[in-house]
């Protein structure tokens, strides 16, 4: 329940993250000056400010490849695992029996599968990245949105009990609403988990113009400052996203108090 | 006229099968006519909550009879005969104040309007006005459960089943809530259980208290009150109100000895 910001107050309240962002800037400035530490071991700041501002045009066209797939593949991977939930929350035995599995799919890396997805759909194919970024949002989607459903204070069970409800009453009227702040948490992880998967996957072979394969070539000829500005795109990406999450979150959520 | 509530010869023991036993409840009889106002009082542990749970059909006798309406305590839950308000507020962390109150309305198909303007005069009747669009974490213990209340009282049910529901309150508003609980169950002629753990609460309020005594939950007394109506701030310093104070401490005392 905040109250609307002025722009001078809003300024205000981020005045200690903005000075550690800009003290970190000077510092990475003038520690690689001093120490004239050579391009391809870390670049600095204004040399990577000038590669971005060269090379905008094609990093920005090979970051909406990457953003989309990993966009498109959040969505389906989020939105399945919250359909999956849904469904097991009706079944008690196909949810103990399925949760365990999700639970050691979900701790095994991924990523690494990424070389079969490509395989699969053929690297230069979309579909290759976006399967990836569908299985690893997937799991910590399910596996938070069954534990909002059921993970539910037996006291408020007991109350619709009382009210002698259905089923269905207590799914839309509790553990729907209990389940949310857990399945926003769920999006939070996944929203860096999305581009991550994306970039990743096209580590292993993708097209020409995807933030993957752009950073890697670039580094491969030497291009550091280019393959840096990709870096702090792919970045700004990552907090774009989480950032348009947690706005979600707070429109959609407010009375859940941890909003942080 | 058929009574409210009949309990015959109600047994519960909790735990067996590995797990150590207690007998919260022992060969409980009691009657409750249509209009009486019972309060239940007797050490902590002794059985009072789930005596009322009994009632509401929200726990099984291990053994014995729950009549309520004169049908079975499951077909009175299944008809919604009864509004409960238990020991802890359990509110939904996600509805307003004035939306919790609504609660029941909603389940029961009230149209909007109407159970808007019902929760309103409810929550104006728990001095909660000015509350409405609040969340329940943004109150106080005491007014948590003031919500509660209203949120039991707001669809009028014929029996009110509150376990020690002014507990969290102070002195005089308490008491000011008891004033306000006897005008509302003189004027809608409603049957109430009420659980406490003050003896000048159950005397001010009770047409009669049963007292209990703990290990195993027995009913040791019934006590009847026979000060006169309308009940006021002058009944509290009556020398009947007194007397009966003493006769009510007198039978706990006594059923604690027993118990050494
Ligand atoms: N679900 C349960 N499982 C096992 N034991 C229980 C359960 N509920 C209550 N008991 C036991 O039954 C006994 C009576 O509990 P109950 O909650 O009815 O007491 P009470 O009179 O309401 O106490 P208080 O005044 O502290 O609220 C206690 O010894 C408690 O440990
Ligand atoms: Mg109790």
């Amino acid at each position: 329940m905040t109250m609307a910001q002025s722009p001078a107050q809003t300024l205000a309240r981020y005045a200690p993250q903005i000075t550690v962002f800009v003290a970190v800037v000077i510092a990475w400035e003038v520690i690689v000056r001093a120490l004239n530490i050579p391009r391809f071991l870390l670049p600095a700041p204004s040399v990577i400010v000038a590669a971005l501002i060269a090379t905008f045009g094609t990093v920005i066209e090979s970051a909406w490849y990457t953003l989309r797939n990993a966009l498109l593949g959040f969505l389906i991977g989020c939105g399945a695992g919250i359909a999956v939930a849904l469904a097991t929350a009706r079944w008690a035995t196909v949810r103990e029996g399925l949760l365990p599995v999700a639970i050691a799919v979900n701790s095994i890396p991924i990523i690494a599968f990424a070389p079969i997805t490509n395989n699969w759909f053929g690297s230069n194919n979309p579909l290759s990245k976006v399967a990836i970024v569908v299985l690893i949002t997937f799991f910590p989607t399910m596996i938070n949105t069954v534990r909002g459903l059921t993970l539910v204070e037996p006291a408020k069970l007991e109350l619709m009990r009382s009210y002698a409800v259905s089923e269905l009453v207590v799914l839309t009227k509790v553990r729907i609403p209990n389940a949310l702040p857990y399945v926003f948490n769920a999006f939070k992880v996944c929203s860096a988990l999305s581009l991550i998967g994306a970039i990743v996957a096209e580590y292993f072979g993708g097209p020409r113009k995807s933030l993957g394969v752009y950073i890697l070539q670039e580094a491969q000829l030497f291009r550091f400052d280019n393959a840096w500005a990709a870096i702090i795109i792919a970045s700004v990406l990552g907090i774009a996203f989480y950032l348009v999450v947690l706005a979600a979150e707070r429109k959609l959520i407010p009375w859940h108090v941890s909003v942080d | 006229m058929t009574p409210v509530v009949t309990l015959t010869n109600v047994n519960k023991v909790f735990g067996g099968g590995g797990r150590p036993q207690t007998v919260a409840l022992k060969d409980i009889n009691l009657q409750i006519e249509p209009r009486e106002f019972i309060s239940l009082i007797g050490p902590s542990g002794c059985g009072k909550s789930t005596l009322l749970r009994t009632i509401a059909d929200l726990v099984p006798p291990s053994s014995g009879e729950v009549v309520v309406n004169g049908k079975s305590a499951h077909q009175a839950r299944l008809n919604r005969e009864y509004g409960m308000v238990f020991q802890a507020p359990v509110l939904f962390e996600w509805r307003t104040v004035l939306h919790n109150v609504e609660l029941p309305l909603e389940i029961m198909g009230v149209p909007k309007k109407e159970r808007e303007q019902r929760a309103r005069e409810m929550l104006k009747l728990v001095e909660l006005q000015g509350f409405e669009r609040h969340y329940p974490w943004q109150l106080s213990g005491g007014m948590q459960q003031r919500v509660a209340i209203a949120r039991a009282l707001a669809f009028r049910p014929q029996l009110l089943l509150m376990d020690e529901p002014f507990g969290a309150l102070d002195e005089l508003t308490r008491e000011r809530m008891n004033a306000e609980l006897l005008r509302i169950w003189h004027e809608t002629k409603t049957t109430v259980v009420f659980v406490t753990h003050s003896i000048p609460e159950a005397v001010f309020l009770s047409t009669r208290v049963v007292v209990m005594s703990a290990r195993p939950g027995r009913i040791t007394a019934i006590i009847p009150i026979d000060l006169p109506y309308p009940r006021d701030v002058e009944t509290r310093e009556s020398p009947r109100f007194f007397e009966l104070v003493t006769e009510v401490r007198e039978a706990l005392r006594r059923g604690e000895e027993r118990m050494a």
